[in-house]
């Protein structure tokens, strides 16, 4: 221990140890609290669920007669506006082999171009391989935006 | 700090005049005297006088960590893998809250087990800190539980499989044991009524009963302040001692710290994994393990015979481990010594020691155990 | 010995009225097949053992219905009894029925009546009939006597996973098929086929099988024409395409069999990028001789399917390397799957014979591997930054404790001078 010292010495130590003290803590507490208000600030992608999803496009984007692709969470599905103006909505992965499906607006219905399974508008299989109906989603319009959600 | 000259200390005037108006109204001074006036023994085994904080610390972060968590997670069988999946992958700083929460926990546990074994062998539960003891066993069990209600919440295969298998083990006891079973699952089977309700233990039940342990066991030890183990009394008692307040308090949050540091590194290094979703329908996957501190039970069920003396195996085992639990809270009152001259017997040194080697042995031969062979 | 066997089953059929419990009326099917149930002739109880399955019996009909000629469960007196059938007769004996179509409606309104006429046109029929072949496949060769069990009961002999035995029994047997031109190689080429192995293997029911190409009554080879349409049930998007393809016309006017050309019959291999090459090399320029480039044209097919194959697999390969460190990348995965759609369309379009339609397709595919492998360079630069993040803060932290330490030296050195 160097006690002799003169007193100047342990002054201006414990002044820097207060500083670094100081100064660390500081950027400790940053350090701590930069990631938690990140964190809390709500991400740009809305959260993503399996049991209802919000379209990117709007009711009015749908004509008559007319099939469009959307992601419902991790598989895509199949929204139909039908010959009467009715939204319709599927799973659009084929029951048969998962090719996704499409629209056929010269046939009115679902058709899946991997081996040519149709099904109707109600989602049944009518012909070619597909061995299952698609699964059959609910649709919601509320103020032209369009609601996807599992049938439950 | 005290003297109060230099450059900020106007600020500290301010500062001060609202601490001496707020002590007017709440009278929280007058814990000062007391943390000054606590005294830490020093002598070579004062090194586990700090476990016992660091698992306070530990267990503050968890409440820090959890709360947060919270802002994303959804408690059902359809929404709890999407949120904790969307919390990994589009929240910010998402992966670190929920990282440090998964690895704290199990530091937590870790450190409530060695805080448990090193006062075991300090013998720092005679009396009259018997409540002490008892609160921290309570401690350890709520931890645990804990553990394995969080456990099931990211709802994701491993987890759903480990809590199918650990509710079944309470159903081998008989008349209440299905009853029991089928509460804790909300149902015959581990389903989304189970989620909800490990969920609700995990995040109100379980904190409120920890934190009122918390508590009174913290309250209880500045109460009788650190007890001197029996070989340093022996030797004619500490040499040294340390005020609490800076002086070990300053240590404690070294060490906090230092924590905090390490668990900062785990999240970025081996961040929490999340693996597929549950799927109650499919065949259970291979290598469905408890967590490690379930281990060395899981594993002793394992190797126990289909029946012992007429009695189904099992039902064995999780009746020896109950009593094993029954009897660690009472080992204050179990390890008196006998006769008037008070030398501490060694059997309960021993039979902490023994413990020690079994939990060891069983977790190893756990983790090392080949269902296939 | 069989004439005395009949005999003896005339006079029992004759005598059965005489039992005084039975009713005053003509022999029933249930006295058939409780007699028959007594014999010990195995042979003879076999067939009233099956007939309990049979799913004439569930409907109602007992064993008078054909071997009595007369009508449903009635012994026709007249006719009498009918024995086992001529295979000649076979036909007619099922179509009393099932080619009426009055009757028929009664039970199953949905179920064709033409069966019998489509066997005659069959290659089947056709040798019944010009040279009364005794090897030939009838009605109960595929729907066997006594125990005929409906097309959708999976232990019918005509159910989807039983048909290939069920032709195979005949059409796989060398010494049957010995002295024909056909060969017995279908059944195996079949079994290593894309389509052997989705039914056999994968159990996909909707994988075609020998009828769905051949028919299932009026089974024969498909004509040179018509593989094409044959194809095309399912195939129609290629079909399409082939149509309109030059080849589609040449091919019919050179009368070449469409599909089968490059990808065989029975054994249709599904055609890996890799292999489709050296395959159309093989193919392709048996006509486009050299100097004639056109055979060529494949070459740049295959390059331009290759460039989407390498920069799916390079996407894949980046996120993997994300996920690998711990990052959620399944959303990115998941989005990468849509490639394969890309990849399919893209295989439909070599069917045009030009490299322009597939590359548009695998163009629309590219896209979607640079937007996976953005996401996984993006999820790799984020893993990079936390470690620079975890660098900040931990030096952070550590001159925070190296200033708690100086401190608490400081507070000790200041008590031990006081
Ligand atoms: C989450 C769990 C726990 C927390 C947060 C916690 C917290 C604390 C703290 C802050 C202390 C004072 C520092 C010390 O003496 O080490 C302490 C002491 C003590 N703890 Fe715990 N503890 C926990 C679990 C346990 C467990 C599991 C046991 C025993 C089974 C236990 C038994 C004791 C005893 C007997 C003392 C007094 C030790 C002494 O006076 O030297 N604690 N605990
Ligand atoms: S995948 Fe849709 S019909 Fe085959």
């Amino acid at each position: 221990m160097k006690d002799g010292d003169s007193s100047t010495k342990p002054v201006t130590r414990k002044r820097f140890v207060d500083w670094l003290l100081g100064t660390s803590a500081g950027g400790f507490l940053a350090a701590v609290f930069y990631p938690v208000a990140r964190y809390i600030v709500p991400p740009e992608v809305p959260e993503a669920s399996v049991n209802s999803v919000t379209l990117a496009f709007a009711a009015d984007d749908v004509p008559s007669n007319f099939g469009r692709i959307f992601k419902f969470g991790t598989r895509p599905g199949i929204l139909v506006r039908t010959p009467g103006g009715e939204l319709r909505a599927f799973s659009a992965r084929c029951t048969h082999l998962d090719c996704t499906v499409q629209y056929r607006e010269d046939l009115s219905h679902i058709w899946c171009a991997c081996h040519n399974g149709h099904f109707d508008l109600n989602g049944r299989n009518i012909a070619g391989p597909p061995p299952e109906p698609l699964q059959v989603f609910d649709v919601n319009e509320r103020g032209g935006q369009i609601v996807v959600s599992v049938r439950s | 700090m005290t003297d109060g000259t230099g450059p900020g200390s106007r600020a500290r005037g301010a500062i001060g005049r609202f601490a001496s108006w707020l002590d007017d109204r709440i009278g929280l001074s007058a814990i000062m005297p007391v943390l000054r006036k606590k005294e830490v023994p020093v002598h070579r085994h004062s090194f586990w006088y700090y476990i016992g904080g660091m698992a306070l610390f530990l267990f503050l972060l968890q409440i820090a960590t959890g709360i947060l968590l919270l802002f994303y997670y959804r408690p059902s069988a359809e929404g709890a893998y999407e949120s904790i999946q969307f919390l990994m992958a589009e929240v910010e700083f998402g992966w670190l809250i929920r990282s440090i929460h998964s690895w704290g926990a199990n530091l937590m546990i870790f450190m409530a087990f060695v805080h448990m074994f090193s006062v075991m062998l300090l013998k720092a539960y005679r009396a009259p800190r018997e409540i002490t003891w008892i609160t921290g066993v309570g401690l350890l069990f709520v931890s645990m539980g804990l553990g394995f209600t969080g456990y099931l919440l990211p709802w994701n295969e491993l987890s759903f499989f480990a809590t199918r298998v650990g509710t079944e083990i309470p159903g081998v006891v008989p008349v209440v044991g299905p009853f029991i079973r089928d509460v804790l699952r909300g149902g015959e089977d581990v389903s989304g009524a189970t989620l909800t309700r490990f969920y609700a233990l995990h995040v109100s039940v379980l904190p409120a009963l920890a934190f009122m342990l918390v508590a009174l066991h913290v309250l209880l030890v500045q109460r009788h302040g650190m007890s001197v183990p029996p070989s340093i009394e022996a030797e004619g008692g500490p040499r040294r001692s340390m005020k609490f307040f800076p002086q070990f308090l300053l240590r404690d949050l070294v060490g906090w710290l230092a924590a905090l540091a390490m668990l900062a590194a785990a999240a970025a290094f081996f961040p929490a994994h999340l693996g597929e979703k549950a799927d109650p329908f499919a065949p259970a996957p291979a290598g469905i393990q408890p967590e490690w501190y379930f281990m060395f039970m899981f594993q002793t069920l394992r190797y126990l015979p289909a029946e012992i003396m007429g009695i189904e195996g099992e039902l064995v085992g999780v009746g020896a481990f109950g009593v094993v639990g029954i009897v660690l809270l009472f080992v204050p009152f179990l390890d008196k010594p006998k006769g008037p001259d008070a030398k501490p017997g060694k059997l309960w040194t021993w039979l902490t020691f023994g413990a020690l080697a079994y939990i060891l042995l069983f977790s190893y031969l756990g983790y090392t155990f080949d269902p296939n062979a | 010995m069989r004439v005395a066997r009949h005999l003896w089953l005339a006079t029992l059929l004759w005598l059965l009225p005489l039992v005084p419990t039975a009713a005053q009326t003509l022999p029933s099917s249930d006295a058939c097949r409780d007699c028959h149930l007594a014999l010990e002739e195995e042979s003879l109880v076999a067939p009233a053992r099956a007939y309990e399955r049979d799913v004439h019996a569930e409907t109602g009909f007992g064993c008078l219905a054909c071997h009595g000629s007369g009508g449903t469960n009635q012994l026709n007196p007249a006719a009498g009894f009918l024995a086992a059938p001529e295979r000649r007769e076979i036909p007619g004996m099922c179509g009393r029925c099932h080619s009426d179509a009055v009757f028929m409606r009664q039970f199953d309104p949905g179920l064709r009546v033409d069966q019998v006429q489509e066997y005659w046109t069959s290659r089947h029929g056709e040798l019944l009939q010009d040279s009364n072949d005794p090897d030939v496949a009838t009605c109960i060769d595929c729907h066997p006597a006594h125990e005929i069990r409906p097309a959708d009961d999976p232990a019918s002999t005509v159910h989807p996973s039983n048909i290939l035995s069920t032709c195979g029994r005949c059409h796989a047997n060398p010494a049957r098929m010995a002295a024909r031109e056909i060969g017995t190689s279908q059944v195996a080429e079949y079994t290593g086929s894309v389509h052997g192995q989705l039914l056999l293997e994968e159990g996909d029911l909707s994988a075609p099988v020998c009828n769905d190409c051949h028919g299932n009554h009026g089974a024969a080879p498909p004509g040179l024409a018509s593989v094409r349409n044959v194809c095309g049930q399912c195939h129609s998007v290629m079909a399409d395409y082939f149509d309109d393809s030059a080849h589609g016309q040449i091919f019919e006017e050179a009368d070449l069999p469409g599909c089968a050309l490059c990808h065989e019959h029975h054994a249709i291999e599904s055609v890996d990028d890799a292999a489709l090459l050296a395959r159309s090399e093989d193919v392709c320029l048996t006509c486009h001789e050299p100097p004639d480039t056109l055979g060529l044209e494949f070459r740049r097919i295959a390059a331009v399917l290759d460039t989407l194959n390498r920069a799916a697999e390079a996407s894949r390969a980046i996120l993997e390397e994300a996920e690998n460190v711990g990052m959620e990348v399944s959303q990115a995965l998941f989005e990468l799957e849509d490639v394969g759609n890309a990849q399919t369309r893209a295989h439909s379009a070599i069917h045009t014979f030009q490299v322009a339609p597939v590359r548009e397709q695998v163009a629309a595919g590219m896209e979607i591997t640079v937007r996976a492998a953005e996401r996984g360079r993006e999820a790799l630069d984020e893993h990079r930054f936390r470690r620079l993040g975890l660098g900040a803060s931990a030096s952070i932290i550590l001159l925070l404790i190296i200033g708690l330490l100086m401190k608490i030296r400081e507070l000790e050195r200041a008590e031990d001078t006081s």
